[in-house]
């Protein structure tokens, strides 16, 4: 069993394929020097905390010891050759396999405008200590990107006193995924605070630190962040002509074309039964956990179906983010009001299915009841609105129901 | 550090299926009450992030973190998935006269 790539997902499988019983070889390529770490505190604390950073290894790689699961590390697959079932290395090695997970992730996305290679960027656990020499306090921090790595970047540079501008594209922040009010009250949160955006606001160059709007509008600072999405990993699946898309294709199964070969996380756009027959390609370290965890399960016994519901959260200032399921896709939206200024939101599909949640506000507010919406969501319950909206009713008396 | 019996709470304090968090002497504790009236105690934090549980949902007698869906079988403290590797400790727990004792220290 090989799987190329050790971030989450991949040390997720690695594990699963033993849990499974699988008792022959397992191999983790990885490229990054590190066993599967955490990626989600890079951001956040690993920016903001007095002490330089080291990676939290996830609980799956603190077990590739006693699982014997071998992981090489700082190692390129050239490619794959799909007829002999090799795996090729850069270094020259190849490394045969019967069943291949693709857990090859995301990278971020390079800020495609004149002078775009001098602005930083995040994804790993280097790209953090490069941060932090400018995340600091009276420093002018330009982050170009309005969505969920920009702005929990802007409001750790705020923590540490450092001043910062968001510039976004489009005329609201976080069109991906998050629900209109729910990402306006997190810019109304990020302007209390002090930091300055300007929306709808195209860039025409940047420098290492400086941006120019198409404007002509000059803005300075002492470094530019380009926070602008991720492009999945997805070369070696094209060049071994598998189907990709917006990531490598699978079923709800996360088999890509080829029986023998698995995708998983950030880099494979999967079906869900629950949802909608066309591929989705969700960026989410709860996804990639639980994609992970089943494509290892299922290169080791018979097939299942994806059935847990996406679920992700964001962390800016004291507060929480957390969006289950797929808003998108709902046409009725109702609220439950947690307090005077925190709502959690339900999206009903068409047919009064609960489709997704969403809510932002202090996490002991939304956190029991994001997680109930996560499970009714997952039982397809065509709830009552009037329940759904009654804050003085527990939300958990819909599960019984 | 005491190693005594401290009355932590009525027991209508905590609805059924629920947990609520208990500070004594500068310790977070978790005190949970099952669906059918058993009372359970654990350390207050996540062993991951050291997140407050009592913020967190019970189901059965497993408790998930808030933050990142670590999951404890709140009887034995013992992990049952998500990032988390770390047991929780617990602690023995009396009902006399409508409150919960808890056996703290």
């Amino acid at each position: 069993m090989v799987i190329i790539g050790s971030g989450e997902a991949g040390g997720c499988a690695a594990v699963a394929i033993r849990d499974a019983g699988w008792t022959g070889p397992v191999t983790v390529i990885g490229e990054e020097r590190h066993l599967p770490y955490e990626r989600p505190p890079l951001s956040k604390a690993a920016i903001t905390g007095d002490d330089p950073p080291e990676p939290k290894l996830s609980v799956e790689a603190r077990r590739f010891g006693e699982c014997d699961i071998t992981h090489t590390s700082g190692s390129r697959v050239s490619h794959i050759d799909r007829d002999s079932k090799q795996v090729h290395i850069e270094d020259g090695g190849v490394i045969a396999y019967e069943k291949l997970l693709l857990a090859t992730g995301a990278q971020a996305r390079p800020l495609a405008v004149e002078g775009g290679e001098y602005a930083l960027t995040l994804r790993s656990q280097e790209d953090v200590w490069a941060l932090r020499r400018f995340f600091q306090k009276g420093r002018h921090i330009i982050i170009i990107g309005g969505g969920l790595i920009g702005l929990e970047l802007a409001a750790s540079a705020n923590r540490l006193g450092a001043r910062v501008t968001v510039i976004e594209s489009q005329d609201r922040l976080l069109a991906r995924g998050v629900p209109e009010e729910i990402a306006g009250r997190m810019l109304e949160t990020h302007q209390q605070q002090g930091n300055r955006f300007r929306l709808a606001a195209s860039v025409e160059k940047v420098t290492r630190t400086s941006v120019w709007l198409k404007t002509g509008e000059r803005i300075d600072g002492d470094v530019v962040v380009a926070a602008v999405g991720a492009q999945p990993d997805i070369a070696l699946a094209s060049a071994a002509e598998l189907p990709v898309s917006n990531g490598v294709l699978t079923d709800a199964a996360l088999r890509t074309a080829d029986p023998d070969i698995f995708a998983c996380g950030d880099c494979a756009a999967t079906v869900h039964p629950l949802f909608s027959p066309s591929p989705r390609r969700l960026e989410s370290w709860q996804v990639a956990r639980d994609q992970g965890s089943l494509a290892g399960r299922n290169m080791v016994l018979s097939p299942q179906d994806q059935e847990a519901v996406p679920w992700f959260w964001s962390d800016q200032f004291d507060w929480q983010l957390q969006v289950a399921g797929f808003p998108d896709l709902g046409e009725t939206v109702v609220k439950r009001q947690l307090d005077e200024e925190t709502a959690l939101h339900f999206f009903l599909s068409g047919d009064g299915t609960l489709v997704g949640a969403a809510a932002f506000g202090p996490m002991r507010l939304l956190a029991k009841d994001l997680r109930i919406s996560q499970r009714l969501i997952a039982g397809q319950v065509k709830p009552d609105l009037s329940q759904l909206a009654a804050a003085d009713r527990r939300l958990k008396t819909l599960l019984a129901a | 550090m005491t190693n005594e019996w401290t009355d932590a709470c009525a027991i209508d304090d905590i609805d059924e299926e629920d947990v609520i968090a208990f500070e004594h002497d500068g310790h977070e504790y978790a005190l949970y009450r099952t669906e059918d009236d058993r009372f359970f105690a654990t350390d207050g934090l996540c062993t991951h992030e050291q997140v407050s549980l009592a913020d967190g949902l019970v189901m059965g007698t497993i408790i998930e973190c808030p933050k990142h869906n670590g999951r404890f079988d709140i009887t034995t403290g013992q992990t049952k998935g998500g990032p988390v590797c770390e047991h929780l400790k617990t602690y023995e727990t009396q009902v006399r006269d409508g409150r919960l004792f808890i056996r703290t220290g």
